[in-house]
């Protein structure tokens, strides 16, 4: 049995460790396109603050981590075409690989959204680590940087640039940070924490384009003066809002949003919709390919439908049930749950499952805008199903744990409307008191 | 032999002895606050519960890590926190529904029991026994563990 | 190391809140809590001041041990000018806010002035402010407490409060901390009220260095082993709590019982710790349901008790259905036997309003024993009480009278000023069982001599937590002496005294005297700090500290005759018991403790007594 991950990242790694565990006999090849080891995008931004390498981006350490597991790992091969009738993957080099079982675990690629500029020098995704060294040499102490997007992505990459000391614009389309993970309270409230830590933000604002800073001297007086700041000598770029101000900047990231890695499965007969859709078993709608991670569209615990939850949890639980499932083991996935957690300048967030909340539902806010605090908790019944929090650190993992259990709160729901913050008190109380 | 805490919140009184020592052992410092292990009261029941990390099969932390910086000790079973590794993403809290891996902001990273290599210094510090360190076929964990399958996302076999 | 080394300055009158390094000095010579907050005390007001006026200060000071790894290590200390007496006032108390505030960096807070509105302090480590505490004003100590933690959003955070008998003026309101472990005794939360001040609310993360971890941990190791195979500390107070003595000193004949006019409590099997532990006809359930520990106790004597939901206190009023604080040796003796009330419910719930409101329940239960004397002598009328039949024996006089005075409503408020000025107000200043203002606690000292002197001599007025003689002359700690006998008794008062202290300072609670000695203290202490703590060192500091509250209450007026015990006790014998005939013999201690402490026959430190002690 030939069974191939396309895509090392954590969905592709765990896959490939579980599949060895649950078949010691099985050839294994686990496909990277990229020419790096399997590493983790999440840890990017640690290279760019400087407090990793490289290497501790790697999603596995040891050096024989693979081999030692009869892992056939091969980069740098890029899958360009799906043959399933053939059970044949086509890559850019030409080459091709037979399988048994597949597991597309390609993940998503950022977009690159139609603006006049994009291709300049000077603009990059933060992406790959390809992306983080051209940052790095560009985001030096006390240089103009734009953020263009305040997604979660995008909070991510901002952390990372203000750590490097930067001047940092963020340029925001939708009308407050994180929109897809906070609410408007709790996503003001974390912007008003970046402005006091000296970033500027900007929402409800769109990039128009981006040209070369030597064409100002064409605009004249005019451009100058929509200007906040003077343009520095290190400055290559102008950047030019709907609102009619221009930026200079040395360096323009783009956090755009990404799209799944599917171009590849045209004409397979892969289902795609937001992702690969995939059933509670991870199998696609083509015989003896399964999905797994940010390019599959699985099952959503709280909604009981199907989404896309691009996080490392659903990642690496994806991966493990997919494999289970390749390897002929027979398991249902009880669906991933939404929630992230994001640190912006040192405030912590974290939002969980139906944070907004569920018709006929109940809930708890507070709101303490002089210290930035805040949690809101959302109530089906006497059930936790979501829960938004900023500046709470501790035990926060039980919100998970109280929703995804469907534990009934019983007298401790009132007792969380009246303070919410015993959430710990409650989870224990209802878990382990009774 | 594997051996785990045996958490019995029946004989636990509530003194803290297990905090203090878990922070001296972990930090060098007498700061409940940033101790693995917690004692949770219940005044209105006269329940206090301590409360720490199962080092649960699932291992929600580890399976959540991005860089590997959670690993099993094959001697004690323990998921430990290399701190080397650790880049502070605290995905980990809340991937874990049980909520006992925690963000430290003093050190930029996570912590968790590591079961102190095998001699745990709260269940050295409890003056009553309600946390002991005992063959693990014989802790009273079952209760927690049978809990922790409810939150597992796949574990139903067809 | 040991010491935050640093102190938190509130102005109350300002509302300016400011980080002053601690006096090193100081702290060499008082070592902390107790001792080193009365040091700052003295030095910073007028012995003189009226208790209640902005310019009397209110001190929280914890010691050197105070969040640590040593058994009981998270005690702190009340020091003002105490309302109830005029005297040095110095109350104690466990729970878990004094580490917390260890944690956040702190040795002591000193509070001056009156703020002009009800506010209440929140420290967060290193920062500390002053909040508006109206909507906290009016409400009981476990609302506020609840209230705060809300408000705050922090379910961790400790908070130290008054409750509406601190904000009524009632003499001897206390300041509770984690809903009922209370700096009890003086009136220190009717300083508290006086200023304004509501709460404080504490979280703390900094945590607590000491000079020698590994030796440190040796001897704080060691003495818990010591408390452990101790049958006092190991096996009685968490089995019984302080309420293991009820039967005891019963049985020895010191239980005061009606005011003092009887030494015996024929009711004191219905109100004793086994009966805590007895199933209830009425519930099944036992009224005691669990232990409870103090910070870093190793001990755990704290008792948690829940009412019979029938009994008539609570009848449809689940807000005290839930467990809480239930009774000490001390509470179960003044609610109870001294009033001459024999329904452990009843006092358990007299017990939940003295926690809930902040009050002493031993000034409170003593309080209300002197007033049914001056009832049933007819000093006091039925139309004076509002009604209220204030007969010995009466559970619902007594659970009636907890609500009044704790929110000073009607015959509450008389309740309020304490036996002294009730007593002297309705023209009995006889019946007022206590020294220097203060109630006495729940021993006699017709059935146990030395206890009367220690009464006598106390700096805060009538206490047992001054010099418990009766670990001697009772239980045999640490040699068993004569509770009849008066020889040696001034100096074991005097060794008691130092001793007291110098536990009091290190910041440890005084129940692990049971077990240990300064032996066993010294090692841990000289651990933590710097200076080199030997046993002497800390009898020598103990003995300074002694010196220094005394110093402190002649400036304040005081003179060697309130080294007194009230005529009953020098006078009339004993009724029933071992002690049977017996009055105090306090004129056969006094001179010579007098003459052991280095002071003249009136009871002032002699120049060489203050030069030996650097004082």
């Amino acid at each position: 049995m030939h069974y191939v991950v396309l895509g090392a990242g954590p969905s592709g790694v765990v896959a490939a460790e579980t599949l060895r565990k649950a078949d010691p006999t099985g050839t294994i090849t686990l496909v990277s396109g990229e020419n790096e080891p399997p590493y983790s995008r999440m840890a990017i931004p640690y290279v760019l603050t400087g407090k990793i390498g490289e290497a501790g981006t790697h999603l596995r350490k040891g050096e024989d981590h693979y081999a030692a597991r009869g892992i056939d790992v091969r980069v740098n091969a890029r899958a360009t075409a799906l043959m399933p009738d053939h059970k044949r993957i086509d890559f850019a080099d030409g080459s091709h690989m037979k399988y048994d079982r597949l597991l597309v675990a390609t993940g998503a690629r950022p977009v690159r959204p139609p603006i006049p500029g994009l291709n300049l020098k000077g603009v990059h995704h933060c992406w790959t680590l390809e992306d983080t060294r051209n940052i790095i040499a560009l985001a030096e102490p006390g240089t103009h940087v734009v953020l263009m997007g305040a997604g979660f992505i995008g909070c991510i990459v901002l952390e990372a640039l203000a750590a490097r000391g930067v001047q940092l614009t963020v340029v925001e389309m939708g009308d407050r940070m994180v929109p897809r993970m906070m609410n408007p309270i709790a996503g003001t409230m974390i912007r008003r924490w970046c402005e006091a830590k000296g970033i500027r933000v900007l929402t409800n604002t769109k990039i128009k384009a981006l040209q070369n800073v030597a064409a100002e001297k064409s605009r004249g007086i005019f451009g100058f003066l929509k200007r906040r700041e003077p343009t520095e000598a290190r400055d290559t770029l102008d950047v030019e809002l709907d609102s009619g101000e221009m930026l200079s900047a040395h360096l323009v990231v783009v956090s755009a949003g990404v799209a799944p890695n599917v171009d590849f499965l045209a004409n397979s007969g892969v289902k795609v919709d937001r992702g690969i859709m995939v059933d509670r078993y991870m199998r696609t709608s083509v015989n003896d390919v399964f999905a797994a991670g940010d390019v599959a569209q699985g099952y959503d615990f709280s909604t009981k439908a199907h989404d896309v939850h691009a996080i490392q949890p659903t990642a690496s639980e994806h991966g493990r049930i997919a494999a289970m499932n390749m390897a002929g083991h027979n398991i249902q996935y009880n669906g991933s749950l939404q929630m992230n957690v994001l640190d912006t300048v040192g405030l912590i967030s974290s939002s969980f499952g139906l944070w907004a909340g569920v018709d006929g539902g109940d809930s708890v806010e507070i709101v303490d805008d002089a210290n930035y605090k805040y949690l809101n908790l959302q109530f089906a019944d006497d059930v936790l199903v979501g829960g938004t929090a900023i500046g709470v650190t501790q035990h926060v993992g039980v919100m998970r744990g109280l929703i995804q259990t469907g534990t009934k709160l019983g007298p401790w729901k009132e007792r969380l409307k009246a303070d919410p913050h015993r959430l710990m008190e409650a989870y224990i109380a209802r878990t382990h008191l009774t | 032999m594997q051996r785990s805490l045996n958490i019995d919140p029946g004989k636990c009184t509530g003194c803290r002895q297990c905090e203090m020592a878990c922070s001296y052992e972990n930090e060098g410092v007498f700061n409940p606050s940033k101790s693995r292990i917690k004692v949770f009261t219940f005044d209105a029941e006269a329940r206090f519960v301590p409360y720490t990390c199962t080092q649960c099969a699932e291992a929600w932390c580890m399976q959540a890590c991005p860089v590997d910086a959670i690993k099993v000790n094959l001697a004690t079973g323990a998921k430990e926190v290399h701190a080397d590794l650790c880049v502070g993403c605290k995905v980990c809290t809340i991937a874990c529904p049980f909520g006992t891996i925690n963000y430290n902001a003093s050190s930029g990273k996570v912590m968790k029991c590591d079961l102190c290599e095998g001699d745990p210094a709260c269940a050295k510090a409890c003056p009553t026994q309600a946390i002991t360190f005992v063959d693990s076929n014989w802790t009273g964990l079952d209760k927690m563990r049978a809990w922790a399958a409810k939150t597992d996302t796949g574990a139903r076999a067809n | 190391m040991g010491w935050a080394r640093k102190i938190l300055r509130v102005n109350l009158t300002a509302g300016t809140v400011k980080s002053e390094p601690l006096n090193m000095d100081w702290a060499q010579k008082y070592l902390g809590s107790r001792g080193l907050g009365t040091k700052y005390l003295v030095e910073e007001i007028d012995p003189k001041v009226d208790p209640l006026s902005p310019d009397n200060k209110l001190i929280f000071a914890t010691g050197p041990l105070t969040g640590t790894m040593a058994s009981t290590g998270g005690r702190y200390t009340v020091i003002t000018k105490g309302a109830l007496t005029g005297a040095i006032a110095c109350s104690n108390s466990g729970g878990f806010f004094g580490a917390e505030l260890k944690f956040a960096g702190w040795d002591m807070i000193i509070f001056e002035g009156r703020a002009p509105s009800p506010v209440f302090l929140f420290v967060e480590d290193g920062n500390a402010r002053l909040l508006p505490a109206d909507h906290l004003w009016g409400k009981s100590v476990w609302d506020t407490e609840h209230e705060i933690k809300a408000q705050l959003q922090d379910p961790l955070v400790r908070v130290s409060t008054i409750g509406v008998a601190g904000e009524k003026g009632v003499k001897y309101a206390c300041i509770v901390n984690d809903l009922h472990r209370a700096a009890g005794r003086s009136g220190v939360g009717t300083v508290m009220g006086s200023k304004n001040l509501k709460a404080v609310a504490v979280r703390g993360t900094e945590g607590v260095k000491i000079r020698d971890f590994p030796g440190f941990l040796k001897a704080s190791e060691t003495a818990k082993g010591v408390l452990a195979g101790n049958a006092v500390t190991g096996q009685g107070l968490p089995t019984y709590g302080t309420q293991v003595l009820m039967n005891v000193i019963n049985e020895t004949g010191a239980m005061p019982t009606r005011n003092h006019r009887d030494i015996q409590f024929e009711g004191a099997h219905k109100i004793s710790a086994e009966a805590m532990a007895e199933k209830r006809p009425t519930d099944g359930k036992s009224n005691l349901v669990a232990n409870q520990a103090c910070f870093g106790c190793t001990i755990a004597c704290g008792r948690v008790s829940m009412i019979d939901k029938t009994h008539y206190t609570v009848v449809n009023r689940p807000q005290y259905w839930g467990a809480s604080g239930g009774l000490e040796y001390e509470a179960a003796w003044a609610l109870g036997s001294n009033t001459g009330v024999d329904d452990l419910e009843a006092l358990t719930f007299a017990n939940f309003i003295c926690n809930e409101q902040g009050m002493d329940p031993i000034s409170f239960g003593a309080t209300v024993s002197a007033a049914m004397e001056l009832y049933e002598t007819g000093a006091l009328t039925k139309e004076q009480t509002g009604g209220i039949e204030l007969r010995f024996g009466s559970a619902e006089a007594l659970t009636q009278l907890a609500e009044l005075t704790g929110k000073g409503e009607g015959f509450g408020a008389e309740i309020g000023l304490g036996s002294k000025r009730l007593c002297e107000k309705y023209g009995h200043p006889e019946f007022h069982m206590g020294v220097k203002g203060q109630e006495f606690p729940a021993y006699d000292s017709r059935g146990i001599q030395g206890m009367g002197l220690t009464y006598a001599t106390s700096n805060r007025g009538a206490c047992h937590l001054r010099s418990y003689t009766v670990a001697s002359e009772v239980l045999g700690i640490p040699e068993k002496t004569d509770p009849l006998a008066t020889d040696g008794k001034a100096g074991l008062v005097k060794a008691f005294q130092d001793a007291t202290a110098a536990f009091d300072s290190a910041g440890i609670c005084i129940f692990t005297s049971f077990a240990w000695t300064l032996q066993d203290v010294a090692p841990q202490v000289d651990a933590a700090i710097e200076g080199g703590w030997s046993v002497d060192r800390m009898v020598e500091t103990g003995e300074r500290i002694w010196n220094l509250e005394r110093q402190f209450n002649l400036a304040a007026g005081f003179t060697a005759a309130d080294d007194t015990l009230p005529k009953r006790l020098l006078t009339e014998e004993a009724n029933s018991g071992p002690a049977k005939g017996r009055v105090n013999d306090l004129g056969k201690m006094l001179p010579e403790y007098y003459d052991i402490r280095g002071w003249t026959p009136d009871g002032v430190p002699t120049n060489e007594t203050l030069a030996r002690l650097a004082l």
